[in-house]
């Protein structure tokens, strides 16, 4: 059964992208669009379009009923949930399907299985996916502490089951400090809690964020190589890389098979990404967790591997069996996506919802801009600050970094203030040339002053 | 004396849903002391009174959606 008719539940960037791949694939569109949002550009390209309710994401965005029932009336067979929004609720593709459409993504049963950390763990253990190593269950007295420690080696994590938002977190060096920590730790948090009860994980200091993307079609799956996502600010990725440079051939091998693997045991259909620590000390990965829908940077893989990521999850829905085998994928050269958010880098990134009153968008070979913003248009305050992603695709490494500094300077969008002073300032920056970042590495940098005003001349 | 909204966006007088007002009519105003929130892409901004004063009202609903310069709360 192929799809005829999508209503994308989800705006900005990503319902421009779902449009496109749609168009491709001659496959009518209807977007679903709230007060705040007549006038963005997703509502201008779609064949259709239907207001789901007020600027406020609860009442609109958000709410399964109005979403499924705009759906229903639209006449569509399919949704397309884009990122963030609905896109990993399990209760709208129950939703969805009981109205007898088609999610365009994995099953409602994948989602909450994948979405529960324990149950993710357990299923990347049976896969033999590594997981960041820890305490069985809890530990009830130091003796046990110190076993456990030892076996996974320091620096250890404490933490106190009950804790949350890092309260009770400890992380000890060596075995003295282990024994302080842990008393500390059960003593706070049976305070705070009422719960004394702590396990121990190792900590792994300043890990680099890698990331799998896969494609699945409930029976086979398919790696489109990793991602690199470590330049991160307050756990936002602002910089993103395919593939992960640091990686040696052997480590990539593992990492993107053991993903194929997790994939397939959980029966997993569509595009998904598994996302891992890496340390490079140790050269030792270990899954973190599984984002059950397209991501932000799918764009990268895409521009290595030559595929459509966006039009695969679609056919795949529509009941096609994965059109690529593992051997038709092939990884060529680097690509590097960084995301432009109306926000203020001088001033502790504040957003700027302002009007766009000029753009100059670059291009040329190997330059990709996705992004949901034209002439005249007034940025919304109500949603996310993303307003663009400008992407490159270069022989190697170097070669995009240099790309990328080149095209920043064509990209000019006036009357907002975004994030391209600081991209322009990573771009030219020593540790993001040789590589030598972390999950840790960019709000330090910020701290220290290295992006400065450009004064203007 | 009124305190305008330095953003636009969504407002809110409770520092969260279960919690009260942060003013209430009679209470004193200092310069720099929170009023309200603005939530704007996602963000909380705090925002401050630029004025000192004794509280009257707010002009503006919890939770509702204001454009930059819109009065938010009087004061006397």
């Amino acid at each position: 059964m192929s799809i005829k008719k999508i209503f994308i539940a989800n705006r900005g960037e990503i319902a421009v992208r779902i449009i496109k791949a749609a168009k491709g694939l001659n496959i009518e569109t209807v977007q679903a669009y709230s007060d705040g949002d007549k006038e963005m550009m997703a509502v201008k390209l779609a064949d259709h379009s239907v207001n789901v309710g007020p600027a406020k994401a609860a009442d609109s965005y958000l709410n399964i009923n109005k979403m499924v029932n705009a759906a229903i009336i639209s006449g569509a067979d399919a949704v397309h949930p884009g990122y963030g929004f609905l896109a990993e609720s399990a209760d709208f593709v129950r939703a969805v399907e009981d109205a007898g459409l088609i999610f365009i993504g994995p099953s409602a049963e994948v989602i909450d299985r994948m979405g529960d950390k324990v149950a993710a763990r357990s299923a990347a253990l049976a896969a033999n996916v590594p997981v960041v190593p820890g305490s069985k269950g809890l530990i009830t007295n130091n003796d046990e502490a110190i076993e456990v420690a030892n076996e996974i080696g320091y620096p250890v994590m404490i933490k106190a089951t009950a804790g949350g938002g890092g309260r009770g977190i400890r992380v000890a060096d060596n075995q003295e400090e282990l024994i302080k920590y842990t008393s500390q730790a059960r003593a706070e948090a049976e305070a705070a809690f009422g719960d004394g009860g702590l396990y121990i994980e190792k900590a792994i200091k300043n890990p680099r964020h890698i990331e799998v993307q896969i494609l699945a079609d409930g029976t086979d799956a398919i790696h489109c190589f990793e991602r690199e996502c470590s330049v991160q600010r307050r756990r936002q990725k602002v910089w993103e890389e395919a593939g992960a440079d640091c990686l040696d051939e052997a480590t990539r091998d593992k990492l993107c098979a053991g993903a194929v693997e997790l994939a397939k045991a959980v029966g997993y259909k569509g595009a998904g990404t598994l996302e891992y620590l890496y340390d490079e000390k140790s050269n030792s990965f270990y899954f973190i967790e599984m984002n059950t829908r397209i991501q932000v940077e799918h764009t990268i893989s895409e521009m290595i591997t030559g595929i459509d990521l966006v039009q695969e999850m679609i056919k795949i829905a529509g009941g096609a069996k994965l059109s690529y085998k593992q051997a038709d994928i092939r990884r060529d050269g680097h690509a590097i996506e960084v995301r432009i958010n109306a926000e203020n880098p001088f001033m502790q990134f504040l957003p700027f919802p302002g009007k766009v009153v000029s753009l100059q968008i670059p291009t040329g070979e190997g330059i990709r801009f996705d992004h949901f913003i034209y002439e005249g248009y007034q940025i919304s305050p109500f949603y996310d600050s993303l307003i663009g992603k400008l992407i490159v695709h270069a022989p190697d490494r170097a070669a995009a970094i240099d790309k990328m500094s080149e095209a920043l300077q064509g990209l000019e969008i006036g009357g907002l203030k975004t994030t391209i002073p600081l991209h322009k300032a990573l771009a030219k920056d020593a540790a993001i040339k040789a590589g030598d970042i972390h999950t840790q590495w960019l709000e330090p940098w910020l701290d220290a002053g290295n992006l400065k005003e450009e004064k203007a001349s | 004396m009124t305190i305008l909204s330095p953003l636009p966006g969504t407002f809110y007088s409770r520092p969260s849903p279960d919690e009260p007002a942060f003013k209430k009519a009679g209470d004193t105003v200092e310069i720099d002391d929170t009023i309200g929130l603005i939530e704007v892409m996602k963000t909380f901004i705090e925002v401050k009174s630029e004025v000192a004063g004794t509280f009257k009202a707010y002009v503006v609903e919890n939770s509702s959606p204001v454009d930059p310069g819109a009065i938010l709360a009087e004061l006397e």
